[in-house]
């Protein structure tokens, strides 16, 4: 297929899915993001057992062998059965053959994400058990014979008229079911019996404690209970990765778990079983015998599941997705997991943000390429996480992979003098947008020719069809005059030797080739404070390749910029940056890409607003500032709201007595290349206009941190939108 | 235990629209009876000084009781006051499926047995999980969205209400 072609499609799918499936999952997703917020908030320990939980998580993974090891001495010592499954074949295989020791007829199952991984449902129908989903969303789905959409609320895409429909279709009850309360009566009658009879019950786990051997379920149902403790015979299916060593460090995550999943503070059933259990036995089949007459004894089997994950502890890139307790906060606070929903943003099993890092690691690199797209970086998850995983660099990692494994295209000569990573051909729409320097620089020199040519219809058709840049989309416009050439046109102007504070400003290459003026009233407003600006040569920091996961491009770039820094933070200066993505990149990536540089440069690097509200807090007088003409409107940037800065900027703003109004939306939805794209741009409006609902009111001025946010806000509005550093800038040239 | 714990606890309660009574040994029967929906079964609740056998609660058990009882009662081993969850030990008595099939349960409790939060109730978590026990800390009635909007009572209990022993 034609990569016009393909974009194409995508695109038509994720259209569909977000007119089908959108608006639902969009208000269920949006309210558990709400409340976990509100939960948070509520909690005071939350940040401290944050760090706790992925304490725990880290040292539990890399203990691991010896954990498995006293976990197998406690489930035997308690009478069950301990079974290390290789991969899902495996699993099923000991599933079934216990099963068919016991003459099962049917199994009663609680939500378990493992047990849709290995797919047992399958295997256990193949040998003659009738599989019954317990937990009432996984009901709904097993009736609809559709796959989950969420990690925590499998059927989140289902509204309750489409349930109610595919119910009164299936079941034929005498009086059609029409409320939640009817239908949840419904499916609790329905799936109560079945427990009563069931042969086995299945859960999964969410922790396993190796010195007891005691796993843990969280739900809200009690149906993990009910099918634990109702058949004599109880299953766990888990992966490997869920062993905790006891119930001290089991707290936390007790703690963190539902407030990260569903704002909750606890969940209704936090069930810690050490089976086999010491419940009498009840057989319904003889309702007047005493408990625990019955038949037999319970019976226990933990299963624990490898399928690839051993491999991802020895990954050092995928490790950390080994930590994810599987809560969905990253997807309830992803933009586009709440426009489009799991069926678009996952994969055969797993949803969501982390959903790439598990598809890669139990399904190979190639699973997850369908999806994996979709993370824009916008790092909205990374506070999100209980266990502070680094889910975007775990999407940058698997791009960075498949990128290793794309074809060459024909249309190559296209980007020609792009460079390519080092790891391989990378597409040619990747390398494209992961080149964006070489592009402004040519686009600025050439302007406004360059600027014509691009507007101009055929030029945009092609554009489209080779490189997939969506024709809606009004591209950058590029300035002949860049800020270098202002700066260095001024620099006799510079102040002032004497200056107590010298900065080095960065001039991403946004601002040093098309907003330009936010460059310039950045050099003003720190002159107007008395702090001697000194501009770096404009290079890339990174950000565009690795967006489109071209790290060992992206790992270039930051090198040549720590160098470019390093003589400046020599001689004391600090480094100041006006797009917060590239801040981003000093303050989180670079710990990744230049390690040995880290320390330094994000100790010593600052937003410009965050520099400003500094010397304004050290008593440097603001009244060389610009004064408040207009009310605004501000939406901060995605990465810059992850890193706490956007709270210096409504500071300053409300010193300066601004009249602010912010925008609590994730992220605008544009998020770098990814609204230039011709296959997501429809999704990435849709994201965008969520930002009409908080900018409502037009005698606003728009206001943006952020290059993207800018662009989105003038695609969503109109143009118009500065930069915050352009309110507070004194006038002058 | 200190009384603060207990007023979080009987907040944490009421938030969660679960109902208590507040009692002594002596008139704990009579809190249980009045709380309790025939037709009630119940496991022993080996607190000192309150017995079933005062109640119009049935302790003999079988699966057709357990599926028609309109309420289980039963014993909590602990509490945690920041959630008002209820620590419910699963025994031989079958306090733990009392405590999930009728659609209410009654939960009888000292405040003594009242802990601050989860951290501090890992000694009693971690002595019950080393002696092979199980568990539930069971918070509210059981509820899912799953169908469209929040509805209480799924699998599990829909009304639940705790008595409170003064025990101090
Ligand atoms: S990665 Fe973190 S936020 Fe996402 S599901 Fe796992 S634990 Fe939750």
């Amino acid at each position: 297929m034609s990569s016009q072609r393909a974009r194409r499609r995508k695109a038509e799918r994720i259209r569909g899915l977000m007119e089908t499936e959108g608006p639902i999952i969009n208000e269920n997703v949006s309210r558990m993001n709400r409340d976990r917020y509100a939960a948070a908030e509520r909690f005071d320990e939350y940040e401290a057992l944050r760090d706790e939980a992925r304490g725990i998580k880290e040292d539990a993974i890399a203990d691991l062998p010896a954990l498995l090891d006293t976990l197998r001495e406690s489930v035997e010592a308690n009478g069950g059965h301990l079974y290390l499954a290789d991969d899902a074949a495996d699993a099923n295989r000991y599933i079934t053959s216990v099963a068919e020791s016991e003459n099962a007829d049917s199994l009663v199952k609680s939500k378990s994400m493992t047990t849709e991984e290995i797919e047992v449902n399958e295997a256990l129908e193949g040998v003659g058990v009738d599989v019954w989903e317990t937990d009432l969303g996984e009901f709904v789905l097993q009736v609809a014979d559709e796959s989950p959409s969420h990690i925590v609320g499998p059927s989140l895409h289902k509204s309750r008229e489409e349930i109610a429909t595919l119910f009164n279709a299936v079941f034929e009850p005498e009086e059609p079911l029409e409320t939640a309360d009817e239908l949840t009566e419904f499916a609790r009658d329905y799936l109560g019996d079945r427990i009563r009879h069931a042969d086995i019950g299945m859960t999964g786990a969410n922790f396993v404690l190796a010195d007891s051997g005691t796993i843990t379920l969280v739900t809200n149902e009690g149906n993990a209970r009910k099918s634990a403790v109702t058949p004599n015979t109880h299953i766990a299916v888990t992966g490997v990765e869920k062993v905790i060593p006891g119930a001290a460090e089991l707290q936390p995550f007790v703690d963190l778990i539902s407030k990260s999943a569903t704002g909750q503070d606890i969940s209704q059933y936090v069930s810690m079983l050490t089976p086999p259990v010491e419940t009498p036995t009840i057989d319904f089949d003889r309702p007047d015998d005493p408990l625990g007459s019955g038949d037999g004894e319970r019976d226990f089997h933990l299963v624990l599941i490898d399928n690839g994950r051993l491999d991802m502890r020895d990954d050092d890139q995928l490790r950390e997705t080994l930590y994810c307790i599987r809560c969905g906060a990253c997807a309830n606070s992803c933009a586009n997991f709440q426009h489009v929903g799991g069926h678009a943003f996952g994969g055969d099993t797993y949803t969501g943000g982390i959903a790439t890092g598990w598809e890669a690691g139990i399904g190979g690199e190639e699973a997850a390429a369908d999806f994996n797209d979709l993370c824009t970086g916008c790092s909205r998850c990374v506070n999100a996480c209980p266990v502070k995983i680094d889910i975007p660099w775990i999407n940058t990692v698997v791009r960075d992979r498949l990128n290793a494994d794309a074809t060459p295209s024909e249309f190559e000569f296209l980007v020609e003098g792009l460079t390519p990573d080092a790891e391989g051909s990378v597409d040619i729409q990747k390398r494209f947008f992961g080149n964006f320097e070489t592009l402004a620089k040519v686009g600025s020199a050439t302007a406004p020719l360059s600027n014509w040519v691009t507007s101009f219809g055929p030029a945009r058709k092609a554009m489209d069809r080779f490189l997939g840049v969506a024709p809606e989309r009004d591209l950058p416009t590029f300035r002949r005059e860049t800020l270098v050439d202002w700066f260095e046109s001024r620099r006799p102007r510079a102040p002032n030797a004497t200056a107590e504070r010298s900065v080095v400003l960065y001039p991403d290459v946004y601002t040093n080739y098309v907003l330009v003026e936010r460059g310039k009233a950045a050099v003003r407003t720190l002159e107007a404070l008395g702090v001697h600006v000194e501009l770096a040569s404009p290079l890339e920091s990174g950000r565009a390749p690795l967006s489109q996961g071209m790290i060992a491009t992206a790992t270039d770039h930051a090198e040549a910029l720590t160098a470019e820094l390093d003589p400046y933070l020599d001689a004391g200066f600090d480094v100041v940056a006006i797009e917060p993505s590239d801040l981003a990149m000093f303050r989180r990536e670079y710990e990744k890409l230049v390690p040995d540089e880290y320390d330094r440069i994000s100790a010593n690097s600052y937003d410009v607003l965050e520099y400003v509200y500094g010397l304004l807090e050290n008593g440097t007088s603001g009244d060389a500032l610009a004064t408040p003409t207009t009310p605004v409107a501000y939406h901060s940037h995605c990465q810059q709201r992850t890193l706490g800065l956007e709270t210096y900027t409504e500071a300053v703003l409300d010193e300066l007595g601004f009249d602010v109004e912010t925008s609590e939306v994730e992220c605008c939805g544009m998020a770098g290349s990814f609204g230039y794209k011709s296959e997501y741009y429809d999704l990435s409006m849709d994201v965008g206009r969520e930002l009409e609902g908080a900018f409502d009111d037009p005698n606003r001025q728009l206001v943006a941190s952020g290059t993207s946010c800018t662009e989105q806000l003038g695609a969503v509005f109109e143009d118009g939108v500065v930069h915050p550093v352009e309110l507070i800038a004194p006038d002058g040239s | 235990m200190a009384t603060t714990d207990v007023q979080t606890f009987t907040t944490s309660l009421a938030d969660l629209d679960v109902s208590v009574s507040r009692t002594d040994a002596a008139t704990a029967p009579a809190a249980i009876d009045e709380a309790a929906v025939d037709p009630a079964i119940g496991a022993a609740l080996d607190i000192e000084g309150i017995s079933l056998a005062d109640t119009a609660v049935e302790t003999e058990l079988t699966p057709r009781g357990l599926h028609e009882a309109e309420t289980g009662v039963t014993r909590a081993d602990r509490a945690v006051a920041a959630y008002g969850s209820l620590l419910i030990r699963s025994d031989d008595g079958g306090t733990e499926p009392l405590s999930l099939y009728p659609p209410n349960h009654v939960a009888v409790l000292r405040a003594s047995d009242v802990c601050d939060d989860v951290e501090a109730s890992v000694d009693r978590l971690d002595e019950i999980f080393g002696s092979g026990g199980s568990a539930v800390l069971a918070t509210g009635a059981s509820s899912t969205g799953d169908m469209g909007a929040l509805v209480e009572g799924v699998h599990g209990p829909k009304h639940v209400h705790v008595v409170l022993v003064e025990d101090r």
